[in-house]
């Protein structure tokens, strides 16, 4: 049987910016966006806001009609890099089987180093007062034999805390469970499960599979599987790293969009990132998805092939132009767009030349952006700049590469 | 409690350990540090911060000394 450790940093953008300003701790605070560039959500917020009810993800004046005293702090993600991985480093002490499920969740695999230090508990105990020493912020561990049961642990009981998950007492604390608990269960997920009278993980768990199956489709058996603990999905090793998949970056625009110009112009942006990002992982993309969502939220995404690989922004930018004008039809202002680059292949692959166009013209573009590449490294982002860029500093004024880039995860990869 | 950054002398070892031994207050005042009583990594959970803690004793009476990439801040 596997000890495997889930370590969950406790309200983490919100622990840490209390850390540094004790004068608000006793406060309800939220880390939001800046309202003024339109971002205004709210990231995290502490237990105190917690238990007035304000909710991740909801606009600043929502929470401050619930909290009144809402602090609200803007988010330092340099400060929040350092803090994840300060933590992984804890864990490094313990094992070298670390996977992260965003900045905040670890898994950590402790099998190998339960004869050094003890049962996976006493290890749970020595990360949880380390962390809390030496980060000053608190975080909750599941403790379980899959990586499933180590997760539904650490959310069990919060914040400061160890569960554990064991053979013999999953079925009496995990099964009475609300089924949107578990990993994969979501919204669409959970109401398709009520409509067969499924509402506990043990409702899962006890469902024969093929009734699952036929629900839920493939995902049917793979529910089944973690709700009666038989996932076996490893934890990575160091290093281990899931193979990039696409690259893609997108931005809330400071205001409205109201003309194909104003697109252009914030995807020239976008691109420039996604395609500089292909050009230091030495990837290209064959095809490219562009995000819209427009004044009123309502959103749409929509893919095309390129013909051929590329890592230019300009063919990016042509590319989803295209699929733009195609498909927007402006009944509302645009509000957030994002631009990504899809099925990647390496940038060395072969590609069939065309016999009617001239290839040595791409091979200059491509040694033209490896060149501008080189300059932003030596004399920073701003130092070569599209001109197109100075139409509107306010739209582009951004630099998503260098700009905070976190990446959601996947479970499956 | 405000967090009160610090200009300090340290001794830097051949084998990495960091001592400090003096610090120099705002108005120019130099107080030895006489001994360092602790070293680990810690937070600094009264005025906010992380690094690593130097607990010293100076003039009889103990400090919180911490080094937080760099930069040093006092404890009281």
């Amino acid at each position: 049987m596997r000890s495997i450790l889930h370590v969950d940093m406790n309200n983490f953008y919100a622990s840490v910016e209390c850390l540094y300003r004790p004068e608000i701790r006793h406060l309800p605070v939220a880390v939001a966006g800046d309202p003024l560039n339109r971002h205004g959500i709210i990231l995290a917020k502490n237990m105190i806001a917690k238990h007035l009810g304000v909710k991740t993800g909801e606009a600043i004046w929502e929470a401050k009609q619930k909290a009144p005293k809402l602090v609200t702090v803007p988010p330092d993600f340099a400060k929040y890099l350092k803090f994840s991985r300060l933590a992984r480093g804890i864990l490094y002490d313990y094992t070298d089987q670390i996977e992260a499920f965003g900045l905040d969740e670890n898994w950590a695999d402790v099998t190998g180093s339960l004869s050094i230090f003890g049962s996976a508990h006493d290890i749970a105990e020595l990360i949880r007062k380390r962390v809390k020493d030496e980060l000053g912020i608190t975080v909750s561990i599941g403790v379980s034999f899959n990586k499933i049961f180590a997760k539904l642990g650490s959310d069990y009981k919060k914040p400061d805390a160890i569960t554990d998950i064991m053979p013999d007492n999953f079925k009496s604390l995990v099964w009475p469970l609300p089924a949107s608990d578990l990993l994969y269960v979501g919204k669409a997920t959970s109401r398709k499960l009520t409509s067969i009278g499924i509402t506990t993980i043990g409702g899962i768990a006890n469902c024969p599979k093929d009734v699952l199956c036929r629900k839920l489709g493939k995902w049917g058996e793979v529910l089944w599987l973690f709700a009666n603990g038989l996932d076996t999905a490893p934890v990575r090793l160091l290093g281990q790293e899931a193979a990039v998949k696409s690259v893609g970056n997108g931005i809330t625009c400071p205001r409205d969009l109201t003309a194909d110009e104003d697109v252009q112009l914030v995807f020239t942006v976008l691109a420039e990132s996604v395609a500089a990002r292909l050009r230091d992982y030495n990837l290209k993309c064959t095809g490219v998805e562009i995000q819209i969502r427009d004044k009123n939220l309502y959103y749409m995404t929509r893919q095309q092939k390129i013909s051929r690989p590329t890592f230019l922004s300009s063919d990016i930018i042509a590319a989803a132009m295209q699929l733009f004008r195609a498909n927007y039809r402006w009944f509302y202002p645009v509000r957030a767009v994002a631009l990504r680059g899809i099925n990647l292949v390496t940038a060395d692959t072969l590609v069939e030349l065309s016999l009617f166009e001239d290839e040595s013209k791409n091979l200059a573009a491509e040694n033209l952006a490896r060149t501008i590449d080189g300059l932003r490294k030596r004399f920073g982002h701003d130092s070569i700049l599209r001109a197109s860029s100075l139409l509107d500093r306010n739209l582009t004024g951004f630099n998503p590469k260098e700009d905070h880039t976190i990446h959601p995860v996947s479970y499956f990869r | 409690m405000p967090r009160i950054e610090l200009d300090i002398i340290v001794e830097h070892r051949k084998d990495g350990l960091a001592l400090p031994k003096t610090i120099i207050w705002d108005d120019g005042r130099c107080f030895d540090i006489d001994r360092v009583l602790d070293i680990r990594k810690a937070a600094a959970t009264k005025c906010g911060g992380i690094g690593i803690r130097y607990i010293c004793r100076i003039k009889g009476r103990e400090y919180k000394i911490f080094d937080e990439d760099g930069k040093w801040f006092i404890e009281q």
